[in-house]
Parts: structure tokens; sequence; C-alpha cells
């Protein structure tokens, strides 16, 4: 696989970074009314220790935004490879993250040292290498086959068919689902050769902006929790507006991918409801282990696996949709 | 002491990082804020034991200033052996080796305080030996000794979380989950307070170490334990 930077790539990531720009104006001059004590015009129900919270936590995501870019676009620089390691070194510290949090047993570490240094390492081979019929099924078959087989030979049996769920269920979402995403480099679309970088800037994108409206649009204009067991930040009005803006400013992206206008509109409104999906069921995990986020790695936002949530769940959408209707 | 040769120099400041990578420890606790000035002090840490990793990770928390000072305190019958152990602990960990048993328990206490007494810090590990990383095994007197005949020595508790995980007993290859060193306030031995309360109180600060990580602290590493 080979990839090239082009004018609209250039172009996009320009958009980005304005977008980000603006971000952080308005993220510093919320800081700064803040610390001048005005508050004029703000919601005065709203208790101010908790407003100084949230200004400073959007503040250290705004920040972390930045790194987050800068990581992504060099790693889209170095061409086909560097957004497989990159994708690689995500999936890793994500079932790290998930395996950390979840009780396994003395009889599962074999098991848990084939997951890490062999299944990551051999799927992302895959992925570099374009082997399609091996990176969907390595980790289904092969993998899913293996870890009870290694669990077995280790001799414990308590818990088994629940240790065993554990760790295939985090191989799925931090190795497998995660990998279709450089996967989309792979996929030779007729009149799209070497433009896979675009495909995949189109699913991050679209998928983080989503994540990034239905939080702005559930600070200012949420008020119905969607399922307020699960995730209570997570409100109608957040998510149906920033699901259907990220959609329109998926559409308006159309110059950069093969598809049309309103294939784009599609397949936007397609990933970010996945994307929906996926933060849910990850929030979901995180109550079920009693925790509010997957780690720290990253300032404001909690863990890696807390960022890619929604991938998890829209790239093998994206990678399959694209796939079946394109090539 | 000597001057430690380059090599284990090197190897020293490989195996930290190296550790942190494959633990993601980072010092937490209520004890984090004294280690700044851990440099200075004369000081014992004393952990649970669960891997081979537990010395090591304390090691690497410490403050470079500190780490030249502190010696991990190792079984002999164990790590004293010809080859790639001994250089490990010997000479590249400046590991205090003391022999196990109550035969040599004289001997053993001789060498931790000629220790102290040139002005090392120790890492300690008073459970005597390694556990499943479930209980906490009764501490072994040597700790109270130690507080008795040097009572300006800082006693640390340390609570080591997940190294059972990440390198358990009678495993050499390592699975990279993310642990946690959980320091705690330094303690000393009260004026007229027994042998079997001291430790017990000991014990009890590293229990209340691992009831705090319990609850917070399995934010995976998020806020550190109050």
């Amino acid at each position: 696989m080979s990839v090239s930077f082009d004018a609209e790539t250039l172009w996009l990531i320009g958009g980005v970074i304005a977008l980000l720009s603006v971000a952080s104006v308005v993220g510093w001059r919320l800081q700064r009314r803040e610390r001048a004590g005005s508050g004029q015009g703000v919601d005065q129900d709203v208790d101010p220790s908790k407003r100084a919270a949230v200004i400073a936590n959007l503040n250290a995501r705004i920040r972390a935004w930045w790194v987050m870019i800068a990581v992504f676009v060099a790693a889209l620089a170095t061409g086909g490879i560097g957004s497989v390691v990159l994708f690689a070194l995500l999936s890793f510290v994500a079932l790290r993250e998930l395996i950390t949090l979840t009780p396994t047993r003395r009889g599962d570490h074999r098991a848990l040292f084939w997951a890490f240094f062999v299944f990551i390492p051999v799927q992302y081979g895959f992925v570099a290498g374009g082997w399609y019929g091996m990176f969907a099924i390595f980790i289904p078959v092969y993998a899913f086959l293996f870890i009870p087989l290694r669990s077995a030979l280790a001799g414990d049996t308590q818990d088994f068919l629940a240790r065993t769920a554990k760790i295939q269920w985090g191989l799925m979402l931090a190795v497998y689902c995660v990998s279709h995403a450089p996967a989309l480099l792979m996929l030779q679309i007729p009149g799209y050769e070497h433009e896979g970088a675009k495909l995949l800037l189109f699913l991050v994108v679209v998928v983080q902006l989503s994540d990034v409206l239905q939080y702005v649009f559930g600070k200012t204009l949420g008020r119905r929790p969607v399922a307020p067991t699960v995730s209570p930040n997570k409100t109608v009005e957040g998510t149906l507006y920033g699901i259907g803006a990220a959609s329109l400013a998926g559409a308006g992206l159309w110059w950069i991918t093969p598809f049309s206008p309103l294939g784009a509109l599609a397949i936007a409104l397609a990933i970010t409801c996945a994307g929906f999906a996926g933060g849910l069921v990850l929030s979901a995990i995180k109550r079920d282990l009693g925790v509010k986020d997957f780690g720290s790695l990253i300032e404001g936002h909690g863990g890696v696996l807390d960022r890619i949530d929604s991938l998890c769940f829209a790239a093998p959408l994206y990678f399959h949709l694209v796939r079946f209707l394109y090539t | 002491m000597t001057a430690p040769r380059a090599s284990a120099r090197l190897a020293a400041g490989l195996l930290v990082v190296l550790t942190r990578l494959v633990t993601g420890v980072r010092a937490h606790g209520p004890g984090v804020a004294e280690l700044a000035a851990a440099g200075v002090r004369q000081r014992v840490y004393f952990a649970n034991h669960t891997s081979h990793l537990d010395a090591l990770v304390i090691w690497s928390t410490l403050p470079p200033a500190a780490r030249v000072r502190t010696r991990p305190v190792a079984a002999q019958d164990y790590w004293d052996r010809p080859g790639l152990r001994r250089w490990v602990a010997v000479d590249v960990l400046n590991a205090l080796c003391i022999p196990r048993g109550a035969q040599a328990a004289r001997d053993a206490l001789h060498r931790l305080d000629a220790a102290l007494g040139a002005g090392d810090s120790l890492i300690l590990f008073p459970e005597g030996t390694r556990g499943d990383g479930d209980a906490l095994a009764t501490l072994k007197p040597g700790l109270h000794r130690i507080a008795e005949r040097h009572p300006g020595v800082d006693l640390v508790p340390v609570h080591l979380e997940n190294l059972s995980r990440i390198l358990p007993k009678g495993e050499v290859l390592p699975v990279p989950l993310i642990g946690r060193a959980l320091f705690g306030v330094a303690i000393r031995l009260e004026p007229g307070e027994g042998r079997e309360a001291f430790l017990g109180r000991a014990r009890d600060c590293l229990l209340a170490l691992r009831a705090q990580c319990a609850g917070g602290a399995r934010q995976a590493g998020a806020a550190p334990c109050p």
C-alpha cells in the first residue's frame, strides 16, 4: 500500500487545524471570563465550581486534541506503514487499559501474553501486507479458538466461560475492530488508487467531530438523558443534533471521497450512529467495571479507549460499507 | 560501596525505562509528597511482595537522587547465584543479599544494621517471600528490629497493585498491564509499643493503602489515591 498527500488532504487537514484554532480561542475566552468572575450571560443556575471544572476540562480536551491531531497527521504523512503502526499502538494501549480493569486469573497469564505480543502484531501484519482474507478471520477464528485452549491448558476452570469471554471481547473491541481503520488503506477503489489516506481521514474526522458535537450540543442544549443508568452525560438533544450536524459535515466532505454527496451523507450518518453505539456500549462496560474512565493517558479525555470508543464500532461498519459498495 | 561500573549504570537506566514501559507504574498515594525529599532522608520502604518486579518498580519510581542510595534487600539463596541473577541483583541494583532461615537470622540482621549504619536506604519485603497477590501474610519481626535500632529512619509502607498479574510467581514473560505503587505516610515505632503491636500496625498500613486503591484507584491510574 502506498499513500500520498494531495491537495485535497492538505485542505482537509488545514480545515481541521482552523476548527481547532477556533475552539482554542473560544476555550481561552471562556476561561478568561470565568477567571474575571463576571459570568455574565451564563446560566446562573449552574454551580460556579462545577462550571469552572467543565471549562478546565474543555481546555484540557482541546490541548489534547492538538497533540492527537499532530500524531495522526504525522502517521499519515509517513505513508501507509505509519498509520498501521499508530493504530497497532492504540490497540495495544486500549487492550492494556481494558484487561487491567477486567478481573482475570493466574491461569490466563499465558493466554494474555499471546493476546498482547502475538495476536496484535500478527493482525496488523496482515493489515500492512494487505492480506484481506486473513485480516478478516484471524482474530474471530484463530485467536478466539486459541485463547480458551491456552487457558484450559493452564488447568484453572473457575469462571472459565466468563474469563474467556472477557479476553475475547477485549481482543474484539481493542484489536479487531480498531484494525479496520488502517485496513481502509488496502481497499482498491477504481479511480481512487493510492488515495486511501483520505478514506481514513474521512472516518476519523466525521466520527470524532460527531463525538465533539454531541458533547457540545449536550452541554449547551442537553436536557433529557438517553440512558441515565449507562451514561449520565449523553442526552437526546446532544445525540440527535451532534449526529445530524456531523452527518451534514460528512456530506460536505464528499469531495475527498469516492462517494457522491448523497452517498457521503448516508455513510456519515451510518458511521456517526455506529459511533454513538460504540460510546454507549463502552460506557456500559465502564459502569460494569465500576470506573469512570479507562485510563488517564490523554489529558481531559481519560484513556485511549475512552477516545476511540466510537471508532471501535464505526471503523468495521465503514470498512465493510465502502468495500461492499465501492470496490 | 564501590562506584558502580559504567555497564551496570547503563543497565540500571535501561531497567528503569523498561520497568516503566512494561508496568506503566507511577507513584501514587498519600506518601507521594514526601518522595521529593527522599533523596536526603534515610528510609526503609516496606511493601507487599507478589512479583520479581516489585523491588524494581519501587526503585524505578523513586527520584534518581534517592535511587542511588536505596538498596533492595534480596534473599541470598535465590539472588546471589552466578550468572544473570547475581549481575542484576548485586551489580546493577546494588541489592543487599541476606540469608534466609532461623539459623541465619542474626547474620541477616547484622547486614541490615551495617547497611543502615552506612546511611543506605532499603527496600524490604517483610512477608519474607512472594505471595499470590490476594492475601497479605504476617510480617516478619525484622522490620520491628530495624525500627527499634534505627529510630531516625523513616519506615514507608508501599502497596504494589497488579504486579502479581503482570509477572506472577513462576512466570518468565510479563503481561503489560498497568500497575500501581501506592506510597503511604512514613511510620515510626511509638514509645512503649511492643513488637506484635508495631508489626500489626505496619501491616494495617499496607492493608489501608490497598483498601484505598480498591475503590477510587480502580480508575486505571486516573485520580491518585487519596
